[in-house]
């Protein structure tokens, strides 16, 4: 979608024309002051818990690194592939365009799946854990008999997952069929299918347990159930189960 | 010496059964009918490939690479690939006899792994990894090591930024690789995702790096790069390397060509 925007752009800002220096980061802070610019620049979102507030599942070292570091890097080197994608657009330079696509992917989709992911997550003294109910409750029983089978089959896949990635909880809006869908490294979700919707994904690279869990991915999945957030897939779900019987088909 | 090329033939080894062919597409060189003729089938295997050690103490690279993550790393990560596989095999013992280059090879299946690719591949990449370090390494490569980088890659220095950069731009985890290309009869920088190990190409290998996020995390945390930097040039076995590029080059001509005198 962002790279349709800036295809269609008509005028590239003065400040990209005007620089002669290579895009770097000093470039993408400088933009960022830099009123004429009309590019958008993402940022880390803040979470709506402390670091620790997930302790003992996952520490506060773990979240601190992950959300400053980890994400940080994937939304700053998004924003730099944004802006070589807007010189190289502007400079009609069809080779390198595409030649940026894969770091487009990997960082964008690396900014996506984490914002979603510490949506997904809540301190238990603020729900995390608590079983979801109604709607998604119904659809879950619906689809994989009980919330444990679906748990059962999230570790199982999330276990079995070859090298970094994601595993999910999927709802696709089309067939409203909720289904376990696991993506390579950042990969989201929707590159596995144009109607698939997030309601909870689970980030099974090492750097989400690695400092507490070493090599046992099993064991960070199995209490990781503690701190979900299924008031949030619940959300999800009823606006895009809702949505689906008025969206106009393409 | 480059071991992983030299892994003794399981000494109870069985006569490979003729439908190993149905399930994997083989390159000649790999059939390996009646190698041994028939023995008899011995009571039940229970372990097919071992677990090498590093060719050290796990302490002996500190302080660039901890006792603790060698523990976990070799110790948990890579035993669980070897046992990983030695119980795929048990359940399958088509493929029982191969040396473990002939077994990533063929479960690659040129493109379309099968289920035991994964552990045996990742087997070869650890053994590979560890030897490809050394206390007190990272010095200049030496002699025709040299020679041969500074004709591939224009200098030393060169080669070690292409490294680098290869391994800051691998999305996700996986490994790199300096590497021997036969057709192209150069050394080149390789990138792989998760558990491929690029003899399935035919490349001759010469250093690889782990790059999941396991090999470095205990001790540079996300700082990829520092682990980068601190392998080229703290840990790092040129020779290692060496010993490689001299078996790799019984393969490939590396010199001009020499037309004996009339
Ligand atoms: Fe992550
Ligand atoms: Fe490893």
């Amino acid at each position: 979608m962002a790279v349709r925007t800036l295809l269609t752009r008509k005028t590239l800002s003065s400040f990209l024309r005007n620089d002669p220096k290579p895009i770097g980061t000093a470039a993408i802070s400088a933009a960022a002051s830099t009123q004429s610019r009309d590019l958008h620049v993402y940022t880390l979102p803040d979470l709506a818990y402390d670091y620790g507030a997930l302790e003992p599942v996952i520490s506060g070292e773990i979240m601190q690194l992950h959300h400053q570091k980890h994400h940080q890097t994937y939304v700053t080197n998004y924003n730099k592939a944004l802006e070589q994608l807007h010189d190289t657009v502007g400079k009609a330079d069809a080779s390198a365009t595409v030649k940026l696509q894969s770091a487009i992917k990997f960082n964008g989709g690396g900014h996506i799946n984490h914002s979603i992911f510490w949506k997904n997550l809540a301190p238990v003294r603020e729900g995390g854990g608590e079983p979801p109910k109604e709607a998604l409750g119904w659809a879950i029983d619906d689809h994989f008999g009980s919330l444990e089978a679906l748990i059962q089959k999230v570790n199982a896949e999330g276990a079995a997952l070859q090298g970094s990635g994601w595993v999910w909880l999927s709802l696709d809006k089309d067939s409203k069929r909720l289904t376990v869908e696991t993506t390579a490294n950042q990969d989201p979700l929707v590159t596995k299918g144009p109607f698939l919707v997030p309601l909870l994904g689970i980030d099974v690279w090492e750097h989400a347990y690695y400092l507490q869990y070493k090599n046992v991915r099993p064991d960070y999945l199995k209490n990781i159930w503690k701190v979900i957030n299924w008031k949030y897939a619940s959300e999800v779900y009823e606006k895009e189960a809702y949505l689906v019987n008025q969206e106009d088909r393409p | 010496m480059a071991s992983c090329y030299f892994n003794p033939i399981p000494t109870s080894s069985r006569l490979i059964s003729a439908d190993l062919s149905t399930k994997f597409n083989i390159p000649k060189l790999l059939h390996r009918k009646k190698r041994f003729g028939v023995l008899p089938r011995s009571s039940k295997v229970t372990a097919f490939y071992g677990l090498k050690t590093p060719p050290y103490e796990h302490d002996a690279l500190e302080p660039y690479m901890s006792k603790k993550t060698i523990d976990i790393h070799w110790g948990e990560h890579h035993r669980n690939f070897i046992e990983g596989l030695n119980k795929q095999l048990e359940k399958d013992d088509i493929l029982y006899g191969y040396t473990l280059d002939e077994l990533v090879k063929v479960t690659y299946n040129n493109g379309n792994p099968s289920i035991e690719f994964n552990n045996a591949a990742e087997v070869w990449n650890h053994d590979f990894f560890w030897e490809s370090m050394k206390p007190g390494g990272g010095d200049m490569p030496i002699l025709g090591l040299l020679e041969q980088i500074e004709k591939d890659f224009g200098s030393f220095t060169n080669f070690k930024e292409k490294f680098t950069e290869a391994a800051l731009t691998l999305f996700g985890s996986g490994w790199v690789w300096l590497v021997l290309k036969r057709e192209e009869k150069q050394l080149a920088i390789v990138k792989t995702s998760n558990a491929i190990c690029p003899i399935v190409w035919d490349h001759i290998p010469i250093i690889n790096l782990d790059l999941w996020e396991h090999a470095y995390y205990l001790d540079y945390k996300n700082d990829r790069e520092q682990y980068v930097n601190v392998f080229l040039n703290h840990l790092v076995s040129w020779n290692a390397a060496t010993d490689r590029l001299t078996w790799g080059e019984a393969f490939v001509n590396l010199g001009e060509p020499k037309i004996p005198a009339a």
